[in-house]
């Protein structure tokens, strides 16, 4: 008993997994803004590009301002993204700290945080990049510029490959200020 | 009662620099004994908290070192010191603290699954903790469909999951009423007496302090006082 055998054992995935599904369905209201905010990024960005692609059909000649545009919106939901998880982690001191005290390590938190922004990014990356790829593209259609149903496929798939991956670019500063969050934390008090 | 599970050797902790440095722990050395009740009293601000967080992992001291069965906290990588947290420490907290989102079942069993158990095992003994604690037909139900008697039933049945060497209880009764404040400590006591289990707890209740074995009086950083009640025996 006296000397201690330390394995460092990390719980199966699965834990973090229904960790970071639970966290999400308990504030399902502000999570579903968020989701909101990636998926209007996301559908802005693919509606331009479908945009773009129909223009192409007609005539010829780039828009670097409309790159400016695109980029800026995204660096926007990037913004928005981290903002409202930073804000997240600061409500969540209890729960952070409790878990810890439970025994989980500071990368069990990390991907607990991570996890949760894959999902809210993949879902709002879907929804945004279907609006702005299927439904622009049923737009431009019906103005008399149709898209290759394989351009159209295209978008939608860089739209979620980019929602997603900028939303777990946005959860790394939430994470890592998660992971240090003092174990002590849960013993805190509201005065 | 003579195996040491807890030592502190002149453990002191401050905070801050130079003229601001508040001294919250100067030399505390003590020892706590397997199997003991032991409250820990002492004002507000007079580093009670700062002791109960030494000795539970949760901070390290500026100086001096906690040993928890014999393994000096102080030499601890944070991960090692998660694991220590997980298999050696038990906690119970004044807010209780429970999962939200999560089952009374589910609460008992994470810690378990931290500890490397597979999820049959620890739903197996999952339960037989709830059933200890007398909530083991209400094992599917939230802690929001809970009342904070029962909350804080669950989190002793959480704190016991990985059976360990002490379990830290932060003021257990202060959130509750007198009457379920007085079943949880009937609790605590029994499962001090009939399992053995060490309980350190911080607190004010009275009602805590009389099934003691011994109290600690903190004052001004300093271990002022060592009171030894003879155990009573109620059963």
């Amino acid at each position: 008993m006296s000397q201690f055998e330390f394995k460092n054992i990390d719980p199966p995935f699965w834990v973090a997994w229904h960790q970071a599904k639970a966290s999400i369905r308990v504030r399902f209201l502000r999570m579903a803004i968020t989701t909101i905010g990636i998926a209007l990024g996301i559908a802005f960005f693919c509606s331009m590009q479908t945009l773009s692609f129909a223009e192409a059909t007609v005539k010829t000649g780039g828009g670097s301002q409309r790159l400016w545009l695109v980029s800026t919106s995204l660096v926007m939901c990037l913004v928005g993204v981290t903002n409202s998880m930073l804000m997240s982690v600061g409500e969540r001191y209890r729960e952070i700290g409790t878990i810890k005290c439970l025994g989980a390590s500071d990368g069990f938190v990390v991907k607990v945080f991570f996890l949760e922004a894959l999902l809210l990014g993949v879902i709002g990356a879907a929804i945004g990049s279907f609006l702005g790829s299927f439904l622009m593209a049923a737009v431009v259609a019906r103005m008399g510029m149709p898209i290759p149903i394989g351009t159209v496929f295209a978008t939608f798939g860089v739209g979620v490959a980019i929602g997603s991956g900028l939303t777990v670019l946005s959860a790394i500063a939430p994470a890592i200020q998660a992971a240090r969050m003092p174990a002590a934390a849960a013993l805190r008090v509201e005065i | 009662m003579s195996e040491v599970v807890v030592r502190t050797m002149d453990v002191a902790k401050r905070y801050g620099e130079g003229e601001a440095q508040v001294i919250a722990l100067n030399g505390v050395s003590c020892e706590i004994f397997k199997g003991e009740y032991l409250s820990i009293m002492g004002p507000s601000g007079s580093g009670k908290s700062t002791f109960f967080n030494m000795i539970g992992g949760l901070d390290k001291p500026s100086d001096g070192s906690v040993f928890v069965n014999s393994v000096d906290l102080a030499q601890l990588t944070p991960r090692e010191l998660a694991f220590l947290r997980c298999h050696t420490i038990g906690y119970i907290f004044q807010t209780f603290n429970l999962i939200t989102v999560r089952t009374a079942l589910e609460n008992v069993t994470l810690p378990m699954l931290f500890a490397g158990k597979t999820p049959d095992e620890a739903e197996e003994r999952g339960m037989e903790l709830l059933n200890l604690v007398g909530l083991g037909h209400r094992y599917h139900h939230r802690p929001s469909e809970l009342s904070g008697g029962q909350q804080q039933r669950v989190a002793i049945a959480r704190s016991l999951a990985n059976s360990p060497a002490i379990i830290l209880a932060d003021e257990p009764t202060g959130n509750l009423d007198l009457k379920t404040g007085q079943e949880i400590i009937d609790l605590l006591r029994m499962l001090n007496m009939e399992r053995g289990v060490t309980i350190i707890s911080a607190t004010h209740d009275h009602k805590m302090l009389d099934v003691s074995d011994r109290i600690f009086h903190i004052r001004d950083g300093k271990l002022a006082d060592v009171e030894v009640r003879e155990v009573l025996t109620t059963s």
